[in-house]
């Protein structure tokens, strides 16, 4: 069994977790504690919470109100998706026009909108030269149809909702970004488009991803809806992944 | 019709079958989402004490979703063998328990009973049982299917390998097909959920398996889970489909979601069976099923999420499948919340899938954002392999690159054959042992046999 080693090709064809090795029929100690970490790092992205002050200090002047959904907290978050599209009553958020909301929402990795969600904001903003766009508001507890109920509340023709992925256990840090046009109560997922797997240097770089929305965006304003009816327009899409 | 009994000084009523199967139904998230759980744990016992008086015959006249809505209600209803439910027909659910933990009722009375069980009774029967009982009667329930390998028999436990990349990536692929092989995974199916539905894709996944498949002159079949609709546009091409693969559910509003139609399955079936790629049997069709699915379509009619699952098990059956497993830990916490949640349902699906004739596995699995760790998974593992449980799935290292979530690692599989004394499907065995990947006392040497080499290049 000499010869070159034929894992290696193979394994730098995926970032499977092959060739682990064995301890008789198990993991080893060291592959135990390497699964262990990297679900650690999962677990702690869904249930750390988004440091509001930091991602408001990060976006400057550019940053508008703080809300939440009806949910009480994590564990309700987890169980009821229902109560996490839905804003809480005191939101104060003041009705006025314009062409564009974006949300910056927690999601299911506070993680992923700490390192990445202000970063994706600064590439997109300026490719969207002439439009009204309504200052950020940061969502807390929050699914990612609570955009459009924000949406509506703020009078915006179309809502940007960049929330945090469910995470993988090799990817804790994926940034989501869901547009959806006329945004109200009841938008179902089919009427949304989606960039995913936002995370630079292994996903989508912030310049891409703000490409790609942008031309979606401009494309979504032309045709006066968002969803699957704008997926095949020609835009610079991501490829298909999961 | 309605029922109420009296608790604790509390009397409490329920509106139909649909409200009292919900309200027994141990406590899971999805039907506290759906909003027909039971308010209170007093509540759910007082359900589940009506319960087990309802006569099973009852089953056959009060139907949970119309049957003149739902063409899965029909299909339960019109494909009903009274004679197979002659044995049974007297018994009141909590009668039915009580025969099935019986000596009485041994392999064969079982499998002879499994044509006259609807998924209501099953369903119904498993919300008065423990963990315990969920075990002990899938024991001793069998079902036996084939292709090119046996799955089903005593004293094994197969695996579905499934080698997933979030790009299609075909050297990706084999990297992870040679890890399961030179672990002795795959002996269920090689199964591959692709990335994308587009067909020459599909294609060539299906070609790389197959390729491989006669390369090492090993008895397995591949399925790329791809949508019925581009099964059959590919069995038009004449690609080399072993199984026709469909996600389905307990309701035709929900199986509409998924986009398919029994018809569509129908079709599709035929067209693989008219290939005449098996060898040791004709079971050319697999599902994959999950509670929750139903209510996530947002067409659930009300009805709690288990006995849904079991309504699509009926759906299963009809297409003669070769495999059919939950996808149990995989649909998201707001359906199964934790670990007791998963463990339950788990050996609820297996059992309730084994007692009306469908050849049950289970993906072993949870998402990272469900109260789960990989203790739960080999707990369910391991009351699943004492369960008679047909087959599991494996990805290297539990960690699907491709899907997000953790199933079970191809060691774990080894390491609960060992425990319980399971050995792979027998032909996939003799396979295994003459490459040189089976010693003498069952075990998986740490080698890689020249034709598996030869694949990596």
């Amino acid at each position: 069994m000499s010869g070159p080693d034929p894992w290696e090709t193979l394994r730098a064809a995926t970032r499977a977790r092959v060739g682990l090795g064995r301890a008789g029929d198990g993991l080893s100690t060291a592959e135990n504690l390497r699964l262990a970490a990297a679900h650690a790092q999962a677990r702690d992205a869904v249930h750390t919470a988004l440091d509001v002050d930091a991602v408001v200090a990060a976006l400057g002047e550019r940053a508008g109100p703080v809300v939440r959904s009806q949910v009480a907290d994590r564990t309700e978050y987890l169980q009821r998706p229902d109560l996490g599209r839905r804003l809480a009553p005191d939101h104060g958020l003041q009705a006025d026009s314009f062409d564009l909301a974006v949300v910056v929402a927690d999601g299911l990795s506070a993680r992923a909108v700490a390192d990445h969600a202000v970063a994706v904001v600064d590439a997109l903003l300026p490719r969207l030269e002439g439009w009204s766009v309504a200052p950020v508001v940061v969502a807390l507890q929050s699914r990612v149809a609570l955009g459009d109920e924000i949406a509506a509340a703020l009078g915006a023709r179309m809502v940007l909702v960049l929330i945090g992925e469910r995470p993988g256990m090799s990817s804790p840090d994926s940034l989501g970004a869901y547009l959806t046009w006329e945004p109200r109560v009841g938008r179902v997922d089919s009427e949304r488009n989606c960039v995913s797997n936002i995370r630079p240097p292994d996903g989508l770089g912030y310049d891409a991803a703000a490409e790609v929305l942008a031309a979606l965006m401009h494309e979504a304003f032309r045709r006066q809806l968002t969803g699957v009816e704008l997926k095949d327009t020609g835009a610079a899409l991501p490829p298909a992944a999961g | 019709m309605s029922w109420s009994t009296t608790l604790g000084g509390h009397s409490y009523s329920f509106a139909d079958l649909r409200d009292l199967l919900a309200k027994a139904t141990p406590l899971r998230s999805g039907d506290v989402l759906a909003g027909v759980a039971a308010e209170s744990a007093a509540e759910r016992v007082a359900a589940q004490t009506v319960l087990a008086d309802v006569p099973l015959a009852h089953f056959l006249d009060e139907a949970v979703v119309p049957y003149e809505d739902d063409d899965v209600t029909r299909l339960i209803i019109d494909s009903h063998d009274a004679e197979a439910f002659a044995p049974v027909r007297s018994l009141t659910v909590g009668g039915f328990r009580d025969w099935l933990l019986s000596w009485e009722a041994d392999t064969a009375a079982l499998t002879a009973l499994a044509p006259g069980l609807t998924p209501e009774m099953v369903a119904a029967t498993s919300k008065l049982m423990r963990v315990g009982d969920l075990v002990a009667v899938a024991r001793k329930t069998r079902v036996v299917t084939g292709l090119r390998t046996t799955i089903g028999l005593e004293g094994r436990l197969a695996t579905r390998l499934q080698p997933n990349h979030p790009t299609d990536d075909a050297v990706g692929i084999t990297a992870s097909l040679v890890d399961g092989l030179l672990h002795g995974a795959g002996d269920a199916v090689v199964g591959i959920n692709p990335a994308t539905d587009r067909p020459s894709t599909v294609l060539a996944l299906l070609e790389l398996v197959d390729d491989a498949r006669r390369r090492l002159d090993a008895p397995i079949q591949s399925c790329v889970l791809t949508h019925v609709t581009t099964t059959l546009e590919l069995l038009e091409q004449g690609a080399p489909v072993d199984l026709v693969f469909q996600s389905v559910a307990g309701t035709q509003a929900a199986n509409r979601g998924f986009g398919v139609t029994l018809d569509q399955l129908r079709e599709a079936r035929e067209g693989a069976l008219a290939l005449g790629r098996g060898t040791v049997g004709s079971n050319v069709t697999y599902f994959e099923t999950g509670q929750g699915s139903a209510l996530s379509a947002d067409a659930h009619h009300g009805v709690d999420e288990q006995t849904l699952e079991a309504r699509a098990y009926a759906v299963c059956r009809a297409f003669d499948p070769l495999l059919v497993n939950t996808v149990v830990g995989f649909i998201g916490p707001e359906y199964l919340y934790d670990g007791k949640q998963i463990l339950r349902a788990g050996l609820e699906d297996h059992l309730c899938g084994k007692l009306l004739g469908v050849p049950m596995g289970v993906d072993v699995c949870y998402t990272n954002h469900a109260e789960a760790d990989a203790d739960d998974t080999d707990t369910l593992l391991l009351t699943l392999g004492a369960a008679g449980c047909g087959f599991v799935i494996t990805v290297p290292g539990g960690d699907d690159i491709m899907l997000n979530y953790q199933s079970l690692s191809f060691q774990d599989v080894l390491q609960v054959r060992q425990t319980l004394g399971l050995r792979p499907a027998p032909e996939f065995e003799a396979w295994l042992a003459s490459v040189g990947l089976l010693d003498d006392r069952g075990r998986v040497p740490q080698l890689v046999p020249e034709p598996i080499r030869a694949l990596m290049a």
